[in-house]
């Protein structure tokens, strides 16, 4: 009995995700919806977070006064997204805290992007212009997600990102058209950065496990490849603009797709920077960690003031 | 690993420039409203999309049922003549 119930209720639900109407807090879903959602918004979230710290190493060494300030506001904003993506995890029914908790404890992920060093100024440039660029890329798409607050965070996230990753082209391109050695410190910083920024939309659809329910639920709209050869599309000519080479031989326009082909792509590097093994993944777990024990006075000074000074039917949550 | 939750929940409304309603557009955990409208203005208003902050708290909000949405919601869609195209007038005039 209980089983039919929920057979009608999946019915309708999938019914409304094909008619395009938005899923919202409090409505009747899968619990395989939800449990999938939580971990897609929040491994977005730990992303944006962990996504401070390659980026944040050179604020104190930016170059100019006007190069910092951006960079400030930009690793600030990264903060801002992990909010609104942690916040419309909350929606869900999941406890913040618990989520964090998941990080700390390497039971949920984050994009293994991050799991790369910044080596010189110009990866500053490089993050914005290709990570960013391919975030942006992802979020597009993920605009039109079934899920309301995923949707709307979104939104708000493409709005910001456009300026992200201007500040990166900029950065480059002022690098790319400086002296011979700042040119060569652009081009080998795009050199370290392409590869990993194409492996950032997942594995070739065809090894894609999850993908096929999410797009279902109308959760994820656009696929793993199709969002790369956007990517690619969108990048070349910006790479040619900027005077630095994308570091593939195989890279070239195809007439008859009418799209970019590119080399293959390395997913033994990737499998192994997911699976832990990157650069720099247990350098960003142990920052990340120690940050937040040495915030934890401030949450607790918080919590005290809050016991004493709201009243108690606004319930800790 | 210290469990650091037990502050509340508040729901962010911001009113984008004068003249306009408040719009919900998220939430944060904060120790009181004070603190609540602080951090607000730094995570949903940094680039002036606001000029007045509401927080609420999100314990305090109540909420029609999404499964009512039938008998609360379905008397209006029989009252067609409560809506100016339910009437016939003549064409020529700006009515
Ligand atoms: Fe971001
Ligand atoms: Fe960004």
């Amino acid at each position: 009995m209980e089983q039919m119930v929920d057979d009608s209720l999946e019915d309708a639900f999938q019914h409304r995700i094909d008619a395009e109407v938005k899923i919202e807090p409090r409505d009747w879903m899968p619990e395989r919806y939800r449990a999938s959602l939580v971990r897609q918004i929040a491994q977005h979230a730990h992303s944006e977070i962990i996504g401070m710290q390659p980026e944040g190493n050179w604020i104190t060494r930016a170059p100019s006064l006007r190069r910092k300030a951006i960079l400030l506001a930009k690793v600030q904003d990264e903060a801002g997204h992990g909010l609104y993506l942690y916040s419309a995890a909350e929606t869900l029914g999941v406890d913040r805290e618990a989520l964090v908790d998941m990080l700390q404890t390497g039971r949920q992920k984050y994009s293994s992007i991050f799991n790369y060093p910044t080596l010189s100024w110009a990866d500053v440039g490089s993050i914005g212009w290709l990570v960013d660029g391919a975030a942006i890329t992802n979020q597009l798409a993920l605009t039109h997600t079934s899920y309301g607050p995923y949707a709307r965070a979104m939104v708000k996230i493409c709005r910001e990102e456009s300026f992200h990753q201007r500040q990166g082209f900029e950065l480059l391109w002022h690098l790319s058209h400086g002296t011979e050695a700042q040119h060569e410190m652009a081009q080998e910083s795009v050199n370290r950065w392409w590869w990993p920024s194409l492996m950032m939309f997942g594995p070739p659809d065809h090894s894609s496990p999850n993908s096929e329910q999410s797009m279902r639920w109308g959760i994820k709209r656009v696929s793993n490849d199709e969002l790369r050869r956007r990517f690619v599309d969108m990048t070349v000519p910006q790479a040619r603009a900027l005077g630095v080479l994308l570091p593939d031989p195989e890279l070239r326009w195809n007439e008859s797709t009418g799209h970019h082909d590119f080399g293959p792509i390395n997913w033994d590097e990737f499998h192994r920077v997911v699976g832990g093994d990157g650069p720099c993944n247990a350098e960003r777990l142990t920052r990340r960690r120690r940050a937040h024990e040495e915030g934890e006075w401030v949450r607790e000074a918080a919590r005290s003031w809050a016991t004493r000074h709201v009243p108690a039917r606004i319930e800790a949550a | 690993m210290t469990q650091s939750s037990g502050l509340p929940l508040w729901e962010i409304f911001v009113r984008s420039r004068r003249g306009m309603s408040h719009i919900h557009v998220g939430s944060l955990h904060a120790a009181d409203w004070e603190m609540a409208v602080q951090n607000a203005r730094d995570l949903y208003t940094r680039r002036g999309e606001g000029v007045s902050i509401w927080a609420v708290a999100a314990t305090e909000i109540h909420a029609s049922d999404p499964d009512d949405k039938g008998p609360l919601f379905d008397p209006p869609a029989d009252k067609v003549y409560r809506h100016p195209t339910f009437y016939e007038v003549p064409e020529d005039l700006k009515l």
